[in-house]
């Protein structure tokens, strides 16, 4: 994919635009991610719920000879996650960000699915699928084994599917000094799913950038978060379900962890950055171990 | 086997001229060049923590199991009791061992990284 940041300019009027643009070819059937065209669609709905998001100005057409592509406006703010925990700058809006970021994930989880074209995963169905990549890889970790078994033992109860952003984290988020999350990014990984894996995503601790001691994304507290939700409507949601999403959101990462590493093993790329990614799958672990420690 | 440079020393002198060079590079190799001593130092601390880390670590798996082997052998040999159901969270020391392995671990690869037990 594709982001490029440009200056339209007409009539004497400046606009700030970003274009995303697909520059292979996509099948929206086989693919984990959405097209353009359904994560337009999912912007506006978001925007119609009431959940800030840098808006669709234009869904290109082929007349556009832009392929499959986007122009929303430019928000700004900041996104590095280690700022927006540790930078001065955010000192006043970071003790408003768990609760605003709970009151988004509601506002998101209420907008209706219909005629949006997602799938859905739920907790085994992504043990399923990790498991495979992670037995695949011949990779031999004791304490990913013990996670993929724990997990599977404690699957939750069954509850209403909702609209999931699913890669809701700090990084993701455009924060601006003053008004906090100014935009929520990134919606191509969205799909149908348990409300509890959006609110997790955020408190995993490779997200919170060195403040481990802020389980929502390295600025707030889960309480927060959680009433935050319930406040803009959403349902209750037990901070034992979150934390078995949050124990299923390591173990993801760990896997994913490794898969940028067979990447390198495999020959398919010889960047230094994959092989030391590598190495970020202890991290994963010493997570995995502190959460199967604390139980749900 | 030659006492000098050490190993720790040849990587530290490669560590340190890349370093050195990292301001000239163009913003992309420059942080490539920054993730490269981050593989030094990774490189670094295995060569001087490492060998300790796995003979604890073979001492651990020893006791868990029951079984005498090396490193790879034990740490198959207890996936599989894993995989299998024969051993989960409820099985005294598991929890214990493995914690103390990966604290082992994460001090050679990621010395900064901060893990706290969630508060339930």
């Amino acid at each position: 994919m594709e982001t490029w940041a440009f200056t339209a300019v007409a009539e004497g009027v400046r606009k700030e635009l970003i274009l995303r643009r697909r520059p292979g070819p996509f099948d929206e059937e086989t693919s984990r991610s959405t097209s353009l065209a359904t994560e337009a669609a999912l912007i506006r709905a978001a925007e119609k719920a009431g959940a800030p998001v840098a808006p669709i100005i234009h869904l290109a057409e082929p007349e556009d000879g832009l392929g499959e592509a986007h122009i929303t406006a430019r928000i700004s703010g900041e996104t590095l996650g280690r700022k927006i925990v540790s930078d001065p700058k955010f000192e006043t809006v970071r003790p408003h960000l768990a609760r605003q970021c709970g009151q988004i994930l509601a506002r998101i989880h209420s907008i209706s699915p219909e005629g949006l074209p997602l799938k859905s995963a739920d907790a085994l169905g992504e043990l399923d699928r990790y498991e495979a990549v992670y037995r695949h890889s011949g990779a031999e970790r004791p304490i990913l084994e013990l996670a993929f078994q724990y997990l599977r033992k404690a699957t939750p109860p069954p509850i209403q599917d909702v609209v999931l952003h699913a890669d809701f984290r700090n990084g993701n988020l455009m924060v601006d000094p003053d008004k906090g999350v100014a935009a929520v990014l990134d919606w191509e990984l969205s799909h149908l799913g348990d409300p509890a894996e959006d609110l997790s995503w955020l408190c995993v601790n490779s997200w919170r950038f060195g403040r481990s001691d802020k389980p929502v994304g390295g600025f707030g507290e889960y309480q927060e978060l959680l009433e935050g939700y319930a406040e803009a409507g959403g349902a209750e949601i037990p901070l034992s379900r979150v934390l078995y999403w949050q124990t299923l959101g390591s173990l993801k990462w760990g896997v994913m962890c490794l898969m940028m590493y067979e990447s390198y093993a495999s020959g398919g790329t010889t960047s230094v950055e994959r092989p030391m990614i590598g190495r970020r799958v202890s991290e994963t672990e010493i997570d995995l171990v502190h959460l199967m420690e604390a139980g749900l | 086997m030659i006492e000098h440079p050490k190993a720790e020393e040849l990587v530290e002198a490669v560590s340190k001229w890349i370093d050195s060079v990292r301001p000239s590079l163009p913003p992309r190799d420059a942080f490539l060049a920054r993730v490269a001593v981050n593989v030094l130092g990774v490189v670094q601390r295995e060569l001087a923590l490492g060998p300790a880390a796995e003979a604890n670590a073979v001492r651990r798996l020893r006791d868990l199991l029951g079984q005498e082997g090396d490193f790879q052998a034990l740490n198959a040999q207890l996936c599989e009791a894993i995989r299998s159901g024969e051993m989960g969270v409820e099985t005294p020391g598991l929890l214990a061992a493995l914690k103390a392995n990966i604290t082992e671990q994460i001090a050679i690869d990621q010395p900064n990284y901060v893990s706290v037990r969630p508060a339930t």
